[in-house]
């Protein structure tokens, strides 16, 4: 935490990563009709929602990641050591 | 199957910040222990009026993503034993496939409430077994004073890595052993056996990895990731390819979960190993009660008790549903608390250092 406040924030990154991740939901759930009618066909259509779960958690994961690292929460310095 | 089409409930701003909710808090206690949420999110999702077999495919298809970034950053504090998840979550797959199809054959032959009844005594025994160790094992590293040493194995755990089976012997860095793949074969078949019936995979998995084979809590809980992706992935695949997946539903689920699980991640770097135990323990333990519950509801139905009043079912089902979410906001609140205490901790042995370095 006090590391925290000597290192550089990634602000940047979590500002572009959530820009890209409120683009998906927005995308998700204005085109919901489209999508849902696509992904019940089953079949090789069964590999989009993979795919979406995929991309969903990379940028939305990398956002959500680097939010709580903004504000300051972060992993104890001193780490547990497991053997 | 269901007809997919009429299936999709409509999403208004209510619904979609109680997934979100119910999202975070199962993402920060799945973070911690590794599991969790599921219990409280498939029954949340049907009292939307989702069909049954799409909340299961919605939850499982937020559940491998999720798994997936929590592993990631428990890899980062040195917690993940990757070759023991795989190993693990391969055969967890089997078992969630076997597991499905003993669900059938109770379901073809028992109906509806007799399938339900066989999930919540199942689900009653296995927690209070093994919920009421995890409990009495966490009370007992708490009286002994012994909560900051490292974890030891017990006499089960090292009967287990005693034994030489030529041409089966792996090594696990969680364990720092040699232990035989007959023995984890087994155990991930069973944790995937209890995720496809009583969707619970973790609670037999984690304390498994911890009693049978050794590995200390923090290590068992962010392996247990491992396996949920694994599993979590095939079973997505699984119902995605009959249209089951609500990608809407999953997605929304995520959103909350993954600021839960990086948080719930975070966690673990501040708490003594035993908290693990005692949030999960604690967890399995009130959730037994809420299914237990709902035995009286199946037995009605089945006609083995006298048949209960429409309100007495409404009261037992809204009861059971108020128990598992106090069980989960109990355990996220442990862990946001054991978590701050850690934190605050952390700044005064900081402040203290600095003093004595004359820097302040």
């Amino acid at each position: 935490m006090a590391q925290s406040s000597t290192k550089k924030k990634p602000v940047g990154t979590m500002i572009v990563m959530g820009l890209i991740s409120i683009a998906l939901y927005a995308t998700l759930l204005l085109k919901q009709d489209l999508i849902n009618s696509t992904f019940a066909q089953g079949g090789w259509y069964a590999f989009l929602p993979i795919i979406v779960a995929f991309v969903f958690s990379y940028f939305h994961g990398g956002f959500t990641g680097h939010f709580w690292t903004v504000l300051g929460v972060e992993a104890a310095r001193k780490k547990k050591e497991v053997k | 199957m269901h007809d997919i089409a009429t299936s999709f409930i409509n999403l208004d701003a209510i619904t979609i910040l109680y997934l979100f909710g119910v999202g975070f808090v199962g993402g920060l206690v799945s973070g911690f222990i590794g599991s969790g949420g599921a219990f409280v999110l498939t029954p949340g999702m049907m009292s939307l009026g989702v069909p049954g077999l799409m909340a299961v495919a919605s939850n499982m298809c937020h559940k491998f993503p999720k798994a997936l970034v929590g592993a990631i950053k428990r890899a980062k504090y040195g917690q993940v034993d990757v070759k023991l998840g795989l190993i693990l979550g391969v055969s967890a797959e089997a078992g969630v496939l076997y597991g499905a199809g003993i669900q059938e054959k109770i379901k073809a032959t028992y109906g509806d409430a007799g399938s339900n009844l066989y999930v919540s005594v199942a689900f009653v025994v296995i927690l209070a077994t093994v919920g009421g160790f995890v409990l009495y094992d966490a009370w007992k590293t708490y009286r002994s004073g012994n909560a900051n040493s490292e974890e030891k194995a017990g006499k089960l755990a090292k009967w287990v890595q005693s034994i030489n089976i030529p041409g089966t012997m792996v090594y696990f860095k969680s364990i720092n052993a040699r232990v035989s793949v007959l023995f984890t074969i087994p155990l991930g078949f069973a944790t995937g056996m209890m995720a496809a019936t009583i969707a619970v995979g973790g609670f037999v998995g984690v304390p498994a990895m911890i009693y049978v084979l050794g590995a200390p809590s923090l290590m068992a809980s962010a392996t247990e990731l491992v396996i949920a992706f694994v599993m979590g992935l095939g079973g997505s695949l699984k119902y995605a390819l009959h249209g089951m997946v609500d990608i809407r539903l999953a997605m929304i689920i995520l959103a909350g979960s993954l600021f839960g699980i990086q948080l719930g991640a975070i966690g673990t770097t501040y708490v003594k190993p035993f908290m693990i135990k005692v949030v999960m323990g604690l967890i399995m333990v009130i959730v037994l009660f809420s299914r237990g519950l709902m035995v009286p509801v199946y037995l009605s139905q089945l006609g083995l008790i006298d048949k209960l009043g429409d309100s007495s079912v409404k009261l037992l089902k809204n009861g059971s549903f108020a128990i598992m979410i106090f069980a989960l906001l109990l355990g996220a609140f442990i862990v946001l608390r054991a978590m701050w205490k850690g934190r605050q901790a952390e700044r005064l042995q900081h402040a203290s250092g600095a003093l004595e370095h004359g820097e302040i």
